[in-house]
C-alpha cells in the first residue's frame, strides 16, 4: 500500500497533509490549521450547514458536503472550494455572493457562508431555478434570521457563473495517519477485504455521515478507520433486467437517479433523508449496516425484497435485507465483512412500491415513522402487501398482522376499518421526542387508508405534497 | 435591487447591512474566528445529568491528569460572589451544592487544546444524591413552588362581572418554550490583563451585565472589567443574560489559569445549559353577551420560569401586558405566575412574554367564536380598542396612537379576505383528507423595556478632520442591522453619506452602563442617543462655519455631504478640518432617556409603553387529517414600522420574526423526558423552520404614510419584536383548519407547538364531537 499525505486541492492550491488523525474533521482542519475561518460550526451534526464546503472528486461535478462530519483523509484526491475560494483571484466576489448581499439575504451573517457554498454547488450542477429544486438544495442550510425569503430570491436569480473546473486528479494515496491511528482507503476490494480481516476492531466507513457524529458528539476515536470510498466494485451501479444493484459505496445521491427511474417512492424518500450535503457522502449500504430503528431506506429495501450481499477475507455470502439486521443496532455483519451490494428486484407487472415518512419538518428530518409497502391489487382484490415500517420497535419491522388482515381481501376502504387491532398486534412504539406512542399507532393506522386511497385512484390530495 | 433613490444615503433609504459583504465572503469576523493569544487555553463544561441533585463531592483527580489540561475550576474556587443574577439575584454561574437542572454547570475545564479539555470534562466524577424534582407547570402549581410572587393586574369586579354574563366560557391551552438556536452558539474570550483586569470579548446582547457577572466573580471593580462585541451570530433574547454565564465561566477558568481562556460551547451543551423561551399554561373564565363582547375575563398565565428567577418576573410582565392584544375588556383580572420547576433557566426570546399573552387571547377568541359560530374577525372587531371610549388597558395605560382599524382593515382588503375564505371553504368541501384553514391576526405591541430604569442608551460620536465619522454606542449587532440604522441616522444629522461613517465594535470602555440590546429598543434608544451626540458636534460645526462667514448660525445648512452659509459652502470634511484648527471639540457623547414612561409594578399600573405598534397577518394552511402534517400555503403580513429608518432592513425583521414565530407555533419542540432531561439538544431533533417551510406565496408590506405620533428617532417605529406575534395567523389557522372536520361550534383543543401528533389528536377529538 501507499503511504503518506493526504493530497487535495484546496482553493485551487494543492495541499498536502503529512500527519493527521484519522479523526481529524475538515471543519476543524480549515478554520485551526489554515484559518480559513469562513467555514462556521453551528452544529456539528450535520444539520445546519454553516460548515458547508464544495468537493469534487476526480471526474465529478462539485458537491456540498458537510465539513463538520467529513474526516479530512476522506478528502485525499478531490478538489475543495470554501468561502474564501469562491471569488475570484482579484477578490471578485462570486455571483452566489452578490446575489446574496443584493438580495439583503444576510443578517447575522453565521450561516451565510455555508448557503453560498450550496448555492454554488446548486449553479454548477446546472439545474434550473425551479423552486422545489432551490428548497432541496438549500435544506441542508438553516438560518434562523432572514425567514429565507430572500435567500431563496438570491438562489432564483443567480447568474450561475462560469463552470469552475475541479483540476486534474491528485494521485491518492491508500493509508494515513498520525503514527499510531490510522485512515486505510484501499482502492481493491481484496484490499478492503483483506485490512478488514486484519483489523476487525475497524470502523468501516462508508461516507461517515454518522460514523462522523460518534467522532463529533462522542468523541470516538477508533484507532483503525477503513473507508469503501475508493473500492470500484462498491461503486458500481448496475442494472439488468430483473434488478436495480447498488454497490456498497454507492450514495445516495449517486443512487437517485436510478432509483427514481425503478422506484420513484423510493427516490422521493431517499429526498427527504438529510440534505443533500449528507446524501453527497452518505451511502444507502451505511444506512442499512447502521440499524437505526428510524432509518428510512430499510423499510424500502425491506418492502422491496432486496438482497444484500456480503464480503469479506473468507468469501462471499447473501442474506435478505429483512434478516439483515438482527436488533437494535444490529446486523448479521462479521468481523472483517462488509456490505459488497444490495441487490433489488424491479417490480412485477401490477407490483406496486409507495413509501412514506412521516417527521415534524418536511425536509432533513428523522422519521417519526417511515413506511414502505409493495403490494399487488388484482381485479380489486390485495394479493400481495409487504408492509414495514421504522420508528415502531426497536428495528425496523414487518407488520405481519396487518398483511395478515389485508391480503386476500378486497382493496377498500371498508377492508381498512378497525386496522388499528393488527397494528397494535404488529408493534408498542415508544413515546420519544419525534412522535407520541398514540400518535404512531394512529398514524401507522392512517397510513394504510393513504395507501389505499393512492392506489384505488383518490379523488382528491390525499398528501400535502400534491398542492 | 435597493438601490438608492438619491445619492446620499441617510435615514429612511433601504442601506444595506453594513456588513453584507463580510458575511458573503466569509471575512466577517465572528468571536470564534479571532486569532488567540499563543498561551490561549480552550475550555470545556461539565453539566449535572440530573434534574435536582446534591453534589456530594466533586472529583476533579482525572480530569487534571489528562495531557494538557491546564486548569479546573468548581464553584468553590469563585474569588468574588457566585452570583451573575442581572436584576434579582441568586443566579450562580457554577451550581453550588446543588444542580437544579439537568444541564446545569457544575465545573468547567481549560487545556491546551479544546480536545483535551472536553476530554477532561467527560472524566470529571461527581458523586451526586438525586432529589425530588419539579417537572411540569402543573407540578409546580400543585407544589406552590414559585420564584416570584404572583403579579395581579385587574380592573372593575371579574367575578361580579363574570356572574352577570350572559354567556360564559373557561378552558385551557399551552404554548411551548422554544430554543433561541442563534446560528452561533454562546461563546466568550476573556484576556487577563495587568492588575487583574480582566478584557473579556463576549458573544452578548448585554455587554454591561456581562461586566458586571464578571466582576462580581472575580471580585473586581467594574472599572477593571471591559467587554467588547463587535457582532453576534444570531441572538433573539438568548444572549441577554445567558451570555454571562459563559463569560463568567470563561473569565474565572482565565483567573485561575492566569492566561487566555475561549469558552465555546457545543451545540448540545448550549441548548442544554442555557434558556429558552417560557412555556405558558393558560387558564381562563370569560363572560360575554350574545353577540361576543368580552364583559369580564378571568385569566391566569403560568410561566414556567424554570430553576431560578432570572428574567421571568419581567416576561410575566410584558404577558400580562399583552394579554389585552387589541381589545377592550371592562372587568378583567389576569394573574401572572412564575413557576419554579427543576430546568434550566428560562430567559428573555423576542417577544418577552408578549407572544404568550397575545397567544392567551387570541386563543380565547378563537374559542368565543367557534362557541358562538361567529367569525374570529367579526369577534374581534367587536372588541377592538375604541380611539375615544373603550381605549384604557388593563394596567391603565390609555392608547392614544389607535390604528387597529386602519391596519386590520387595509390587510383584510388587500388580500380579498371573503374571496380567500371562499376558495379555501371550497376546496374543504371537495377534500376529504387533506383540510385546509385561513386565518388573521392583529397585533398590538408596547415599546419599551417594562422596567421604565432600562430605556436609557449612551453614544460617542468622533468626528476626523477628513470628515469620516466613528461612531459607538451602547447596543450590539447581532444581525438585526442596528448598527447601519444607528449610522443612517448619524449621517442624517449630518447630511452626509452612510459610508462616511464607521460604526465599532460595541465596547463598556467607549460607552458604559448600557441596557440590553433587547425589547425591540436598539435603535430607538441608540439613534437618539448618536442623533444627541451628534447634534452637539453639528452645533459646534455650525458655529465656526457661521463664524468664518460672517452669518447668523441660523442660516448654516447641512446637505449631501457639504455645509452652506449662504453663498458659501465647504465640504464636511473641509469644516472638521477648519474645526480642528479652531481648536473645537469634534467628539461628543450622546445620551437618551425614553420619556413619558413610568410602572408600579407592586400594582401592575403606569405606562409602561412610550408606544404602541400595530401589524395585521393572514394566513392559510393545509393539514393532513390522516397524519397531522402541515404546510402553510401563504402569508401576507402587513407591519406598522413608522417612518421606517431602513424600509430593507425592516422587511427582513418582519419576514425573519413572522417564521421565527412560525417554527415556535409549528415545528419547534421542546421535549423532556421523564426525568426532566432535554432530548431535543440539536438540530437533529429540534426542528426550526427551512426553506421550503416558508409559505410559497409570501408577501409583507410596510405600513404607508405612518408617522409614530410619539417624537421617536425621525419618527420610526421598533420592530424587532412585534411581527413575530403576526405567526399567530398561523397557528389559528390550524384551530380552523382542524375545525372543518366537525360539526360548526365544535371546540378545537389544539395546544402549541402543532406537531403533527397534536394536530392529529385535535383532528381526532374534532372527529369524535369535540
Amino acid at each position: 500500500m501507499i503511504k503518506g499525505a493526504v493530497r487535495f486541492r484546496l482553493n485551487g492550491q494543492e495541499v498536502a497533509v503529512e500527519r493527521t488523525s484519522p479523526t481529524a474533521t475538515v471543519l476543524d482542519w480549515l478554520r485551526e490549521t489554515r484559518h480559513l475561518t469562513g467555514t462556521k460550526e453551528g452544529c456539528a451534526e450535520g444539520d445546519c450547514g454553516a460548515c458547508t464546503i464544495a468537493i469534487a472528486s476526480a471526474g465529478g461535478g462539485w458537491r456540498a458536503v458537510n465539513s463538520c462530519l467529513m474526516l479530512l483523509p476522506q478528502l485525499d484526491g478531490c478538489s475543495v472550494v470554501t468561502v474564501e475560494g469562491l471569488g475570484g483571484p482579484d477578490g471578485t466576489p462570486h455571483p452566489v455572493q452578490t446575489a446574496l448581499a443584493e438580495s439583503d439575504a444576510t443578517q447575522c451573517g453565521f450561516c451565510t457562508p455555508g448557503f453560498a457554498m450550496a448555492m454554488f454547488a446548486y449553479g454548477q450542477g446546472g439545474e434550473p431555478a425551479d423552486d422545489g429544486l432551490i428548497h432541496e438544495a438549500l435544506a441542508g442550510n438553516l438560518c434562523r434570521c432572514t425567514g429565507y425569503r430572500p435567500i431563496v430570491e438570491a438562489c432564483r436569480i443567480i447568474a450561475v457563473g462560469a463552470p469552475v473546473a475541479a483540476g486534474d486528479p491528485i494521485r491518492a494515496g491508500t493509508a494515513f495517519g498520525d503514527g499510531s491511528r490510522r485512515f486505510l482507503a484501499p482502492d481493491t476490494l481484496d484490499e478492503l477485504t483483506a485490512v478488514a480481516a486484519a483489523h476487525p476492531d475497524a470502523w468501516i466507513l462508508g461516507g461517515g455521515t454518522d460514523l462522523g457524529i460518534a467522532v463529533t458528539k462522542r468523541r470516538a476515536r477508533p484507532d483503525v478507520v477503513i473507508s469503501t470510498a475508493r473500492v470500484p466494485e462498491l461503486r458500481r451501479i448496475e442494472t439488468t433486467g430483473d434488478a436495480l444493484v447498488l454497490g456498497g459505496a454507492v450514495t445516495y445521491s449517486a443512487a437517485l437517479p436510478h432509483l427514481d427511474a425503478a422506484f420513484p417512492a423510493f427516490g422521493a424518500l431517499v429526498r427527504r433523508i438529510g440534505s443533500r450535503q449528507i446524501r453527497n457522502l452518505g451511502t444507502i449500504a451505511g444506512n442499512l449496516a447502521n440499524a437505526s430503528p428510524i432509518g428510512d431506506t430499510p423499510p424500502c429495501l425491506m418492502a422491496l425484497d432486496a438482497a444484500v450481499e456480503l464480503v469479506s477475507a473468507a468469501g462471499r455470502r447473501t442474506v435478505s435485507a429483512d434478516g439483515f439486521v438482527t436488533g437494535y443496532r444490529r446486523t448479521v455483519l462479521r468481523p472483517g465483512e462488509v456490505i459488497a451490494a444490495i441487490r433489488i428486484p424491479r417490480l412485477a407487472a401490477g407490483q406496486h412500491f409507495v413509501a412514506y415518512k412521516l417527521s415534524k419538518r418536511f425536509d432533513q428530518d428523522i422519521s417519526a415513522v417511515v413506511a414502505a409497502f409493495r403490494l399487488t391489487v388484482a381485479d380489486g382484490v390485495l394479493t400481495e402487501l409487504r408492509a414495514y415500517y421504522g420508528g415502531m420497535a426497536a428495528t425496523t419491522a414487518r407488520a405481519a398482522a396487518v398483511e395478515a388482515a389485508l391480503v386476500g381481501r378486497p382493496w377498500t376502504v371498508s377492508a381498512l376499518a378497525g386496522i388499528e387491532a393488527a397494528v397494535a398486534q404488529d408493534f408498542s412504539p415508544i413515546d420519544d421526542q419525534r412522535a407520541t406512542t398514540k400518535y404512531r399507532l394512529a398514524a401507522a393506522a392512517n397510513l394504510l387508508r393513504r395507501l389505499q386511497m393512492e392506489t384505488c385512484d383518490a379523488p382528491a390530495p390525499v398528501r400535502l405534497e400534491a398542492l | 435591487m435597493n438601490a438608492p433613490t438619491s445619492p446620499r444615503r441617510g435615514a429612511h433609504a433601504s442601506v444595506r447591512h453594513d456588513s453584507a459583504a463580510g458575511h458573503v465572503s466569509g471575512r466577517a469576523v465572528y468571536l470564534d474566528d479571532m486569532p488567540l493569544p499563543t498561551n490561549a487555553l480552550h475550555a470545556a463544561l461539565v453539566l449535572s445529568p440530573h434534574a435536582h441533585a446534591r453534589i456530594r463531592a466533586i472529583d476533579l483527580a482525572a480530569a487534571l491528569e489528562v495531557p494538557g489540561v491546564v486548569a479546573a475550576v468548581t464553584a468553590g474556587d469563585i474569588p468574588g460572589v457566585n452570583d451573575i443574577g442581572p436584576i434579582l439575584k441568586g443566579e450562580p454561574a457554577l451550581a453550588e451544592g446543588v444542580a437544579e437542572y439537568a444541564g446545569h454547570p457544575v465545573a468547567a475545564i481549560a487545556a491546551e487544546t479544546l480536545e483535551a479539555a472536553r476530554e477532561a470534562a467527560a472524566l470529571v466524577a461527581v458523586d451526586w444524591e438525586e432529589l425530588p424534582a419539579v417537572l411540569s407547570v402543573e407540578e409546580a402549581l400543585a407544589a406552590e413552588s414559585f420564584v416570584a410572587p404572583p403579579q395581579v393586574m385587574a380592573r372593575g369586579n371579574p367575578e361580579a362581572a363574570l356572574g352577570l354574563a350572559p354567556l360564559r366560557l373557561s378552558g385551557e391551552v399551552r404554548c411551548g418554550g422554544q430554543d433561541h438556536f442563534y446560528l452561533e452558539g454562546q461563546i466568550a474570550i476573556a484576556v487577563p490583563g495587568e492588575d487583574r483586569d480582566m478584557q473579556v470579548y463576549s458573544s452578548t446582547q448585554h455587554p454591561t451585565e456581562v461586566q458586571h457577572g464578571v466582576a462580581h466573580l472575580l471580585g473586581l471593580p467594574f472599572a477593571q472589567v471591559t467587554v467588547e462585541v463587535r457582532r453576534m451570530g444570531g441572538a433573539f433574547g438568548g444572549k441577554e443574560s445567558q451570555a454571562t454565564i459563559i463569560a463568567g465561566i470563561a473569565a474565572l477558568l482565565a483567573w485561575k489559569a492566569g492566561r487566555p481562556v475561549k469558552l465555546r460551547l457545543p451545540r448540545d451543551d448550549d441548548m442544554l445549559a442555557t434558556g429558552k423561551r417560557h412555556p405558558f399554561l393558560i387558564r381562563y373564565d370569560v363572560g360575554l353577551d350574545a353577540d361576543g363582547r368580552l364583559l369580564a375575563l378571568d385569566l391566569v398565565l403560568a410561566g414556567d420560569a424554570g430553576n431560578i428567577a432570572d428574567l421571568t418576573p419581567a416576561v410575566v410582565a410584558r404577558a400580562l401586558c399583552h394579554s389585552d392584544n387589541c381589545y377592550w375588556i371592562p372587568d378583567i383580572r389576569v394573574t401572572g405566575l412564575a413557576c419554579k420547576t427543576n430546568k434550566v433557566s428560562n430567559t428573555a426570546f423576542r417577544g418577552f412574554g408578549g407572544p404568550q399573552g397575545m397567544f392567551a387571547i387570541e386563543a380565547i377568541l378563537d374559542d368565543v367564536a367557534r362557541h358562538l359560530k361567529l367569525p374570529l374577525d367579526t369577534v374581534r372587531a367587536r372588541n377592538f380598542y375604541g380611539v375615544e371610549a373603550n381605549n384604557v388597558t388593563p394596567y391603565g395605560m390609555t392608547v392614544e396612537d389607535n390604528i387597529i382599524e386602519r391596519v386590520t382593515g387595509e390587510l383584510a382588503r388587500s388580500v380579498d379576505l371573503p374571496g380567500w375564505r371562499a376558495a379555501v371553504d371550497a376546496f374543504n368541501a371537495s377534500s376529504p383528507v387533506v383540510k385546509k384553514g385561513l386565518a388573521t391576526v392583529p397585533v398590538k405591541f408596547g415599546i419599551s423595556f417594562n422596567l421604565p430604569t432600562l430605556n436609557q442608551a449612551g453614544a460617542l460620536v468622533h468626528v476626523y478632520t477628513d470628515g469620516s465619522v466613528h461612531l459607538n454606542h451602547g447596543g450590539t449587532e447581532m444581525g438585526q442591522g442596528l448598527f447601519v440604522k444607528v449610522a443612517q441616522v448619524v449621517a442624517e444629522a449630518f447630511k452626509i453619506d452612510v459610508d462616511r461613517v464607521r460604526v465599532s465594535a460595541t465596547s463598556t470602555a467607549k460607552v458604559p452602563n448600557t441596557s440590553a440590546t433587547a425589547a425591540s429598543s436598539g435603535s430607538d434608544l441608540n439613534g437618539m442617543a448618536a442623533l444627541a451626540a451628534a447634534e452637539t458636534i453639528r452645533g459646534r460645526m455650525v458655529e465656526v462655519m457661521a463664524e468664518r462667514f460672517g452669518v447668523p448660525a441660523g442660516e448654516v445648512t447641512f446637505d449631501d455631504g457639504r455645509v452652506f452659509a449662504r453663498n458659501e459652502s465647504l465640504s464636511f470634511g473641509e469644516l472638521a478640518q477648519l474645526c480642528w484648527s479652531r481648536r473645537v471639540s469634534l467628539s461628543s457623547t450622546g445620551f437618551y432617556r425614553t420619556p413619558k414612561i413610568h410602572w408600579d409594578a407592586a400594582t401592575c399600573t403606569g405606562r409602561p409603553f412610550f408606544y404602541f405598534t400595530y401589524g395585521a397577518a393572514a394566513a392559510e394552511v393545509a393539514i393532513d387529517t390522516l397524519t397531522g402534517e402541515l404546510r402553510v400555503l401563504r402569508a401576507e403580513l402587513l407591519q406598522d414600522c413608522g417612518n421606517s429608518l431602513n424600509p430593507a432592513i425592516d422587511r427582513g425583521q418582519i419576514e425573519g420574526a413572522f417564521v421565527q414565530g412560525m417554527g415556535w407555533l409549528t415545528s419547534e419542540e421542546l421535549w423532556w423526558d421523564d426525568r426532566g432531561r432535554l432530548g431535543t439538544h440539536g438540530p437533529s431533533t429540534y426542528k426550526i423552520p427551512g426553506s421550503r417551510d416558508v409559505p410559497p406565496v409570501f408577501n409583507t408590506r410596510l405600513l404607508a404614510d405612518a408617522p409614530n405620533r410619539e417624537a421617536t428617532v425621525m419618527r420610526s417605529k421598533a420592530v424587532g419584536e412585534p411581527p413575530l406575534m403576526l405567526a399567530l395567523s398561523v397557528w389559528l389557522a390550524i384551530r380552523d383548519a382542524v375545525a372543518s372536520v366537525g360539526p360548526p361550534g365544535a371546540k378545537v383543543e389544539l395546544d402549541a407547538p402543532a406537531t403533527p401528533t397534536r394536530v392529529l389528536a385535535a383532528v381526532e377529538r374534532v372527529r369524535g364531537g369535540g
